[in-house]
């Protein structure tokens, strides 16, 4: 299979991109990692005239403390992340994310920012990136913003981003002393996209209660989004059974599946409220300081 | 559409020559360069037989264009075996029965390659997690496992 014939581009500074991008518009697409567009171009269900490879900018990659945040450049790669102590040590959610991102070769290339400019619905990284509050950075022609990743996914593979607009980083805040988190993913099989999948960040209050708590959900949507009612219920309580049961199907209950070959409509709001409380609980427990391995549903 | 120049190291030795954009670094491989022990097989990116090291690093050839692979080094299964010897990675498949019609083997080779660079002492989990992209429709993987035990020597 071969994708339609393309120019193609490697600039090598960000303004040669956004200058680009400016010539040709809707007619560009951004190669990062590639490990979707490409079996899109394949498929034939993209088919840009222009494609720009960010490969040879440079200082676009990497993660780092700043601050009260983790920086992680547009460029990394999935792979990155899961190597990086610093976001297995602070970042708990992201690092099982990434852990069930496809599969080991797809990792080594796939890009963190392109996973969520792609915004694919059934992404493991838009779900993350919800539950986790993190802020996009971008720059155009026009200027740099900031966006939230509610901000910047609008619909199935739709973005808020002007057709000259690139990510350039990702920033997380750091969870307070007190909070622990984790993403749950129910796959058919190993390195398939979700059936559904649910992250869980919370901080536990000296008296165990759940001071704060974001849930975001994957696949069940036609963007990854938040569990706002299930976190209502959760916030500022003291978490009993029968509590996580309720915000489980509120939480059942305010996603949004579609049925397809991963699922009937019922099965994955079904899935979403077991997967939250399992996720809830894992959570709970390395908020409490207790070392949880990364789990694999 | 514009024919582009690349020069690719692969195995060692540099490969010139003008390419299409939209040409895919297995077909590369196979065709520019005439080395075609990389496979094709799903040609969708999942079943993982058009694995190759690209910088150190394993990648599906086939969801990969030649062009972005200019002026980097990739190996390929023909790269892995050293004045004749088989690689112990080779050897243990051989010995483990860790194949047998052989379509998927360069891709599980060099996947069972880049795992041991990484992590020389995996657990079986491990193994099995990071074989995740590599298909095989005759082994049931216990082969494939046995022999990448053998060499990290962890037999557990």
């Amino acid at each position: 299979m071969y994708p339609q014939a393309f120019e193609y581009f490697c600039p090598d500074t960000l303004e040669g991109v956004i200058e680009l991008l400016t010539q040709y518009g809707d007619d560009a697409k951004i190669l990062a990692g590639g490990q979707s567009l490409i079996p899109l171009m394949k498929l034939r269900l993209a088919s840009p005239k222009y494609v720009i490879d960010l490969d040879k900018l440079q200082g676009l990659s990497g993660i780092s403390e700043q601050g009260s945040e983790i920086l992680i450049g547009a460029l990394t790669r999935h792979a990155e992340i899961e190597d990086s102590e610093l976001v297995q040590s602070k970042l708990s959610l992201l690092h099982d994310t990434i852990n069930v991102v496809a599969d080991v070769q797809v990792r080594n290339l796939g890009t963190v920012a392109g996973s969520l400019a792609h915004a694919d619905p059934g992404g493991d990284l838009a779900p993350a990136m919800l539950a986790l509050n993190a802020q996009i950075d971008t720059v155009s022609s026009t200027g740099k913003r900031t966006l939230g990743v509610g901000e910047l996914l609008v619909d199935a593979y739709v973005t808020s981003l002007e057709d000259d607009e690139v990510i350039t980083g990702i920033r997380v805040p750091i969870p307070p002393e007190g909070s622990g988190g984790t993403y749950l993913k129910f796959e058919r099989r190993a390195g398939d996209y979700a059936v559904a999948s649910v992250g869980v960040q919370l901080t536990l209050d000296k008296k165990g209660c759940c001071a704060e708590i974001a849930i975001a959900l994957g696949s069940v949507g036609v963007t990854a989004i938040r569990a706002e009612k299930a976190e209502a219920l959760l916030r500022g309580q003291s978490v009993s059974d029968d509590l996580l049961k309720e915000a489980a199907s509120a939480a059942s209950a305010e996603c949004d599946p579609f049925l397809d070959i991963r699922g009937s409509v019922d099965y994955k709001r079904h899935l979403v409220g077991v997967l939250l409380r399992r996720a809830f609980d894992i959570a709970a427990r390395r908020a409490g300081g207790e070392k949880v391995e990364t789990p694999h549903v | 559409m514009s024919k582009r120049t690349v020069t690719v190291t692969v195995n060692g030795d540099h490969y010139q020559r003008e390419v299409e954009p939209r040409l895919l670094l297995v077909d590369f491989l196979r065709e520019a360069v005439g080395l075609t022990g990389t496979h094709v097989g799903c040609d969708t990116s999942n079943c993982g037989a058009c694995t190759v090291l690209m910088e150190g690093r394993s990648i599906k050839s086939c969801t990969y264009l030649a062009v972005a692979a200019n002026g980097k080094e990739i190996m390929t299964i023909e790269g892995v075996a050293q004045n004749g010897d088989l690689h112990p990675i080779q050897q243990a498949f051989w010995e483990n029965h860790g194949l047998q019609c052989g379509y998927c083997t360069p891709g599980m080779i060099l996947s069972a390659v880049y795992l041991l660079s990484k992590n020389p002492h995996p657990t079986e989990s491990e193994i099995r997690r990071s074989l995740t992209g590599n298909i095989c429709r005759c082994t049931g993987y216990q082969g494939i496992v046995d022999a990448i035990q053998q060499v990290s020597g962890d037999s557990q």
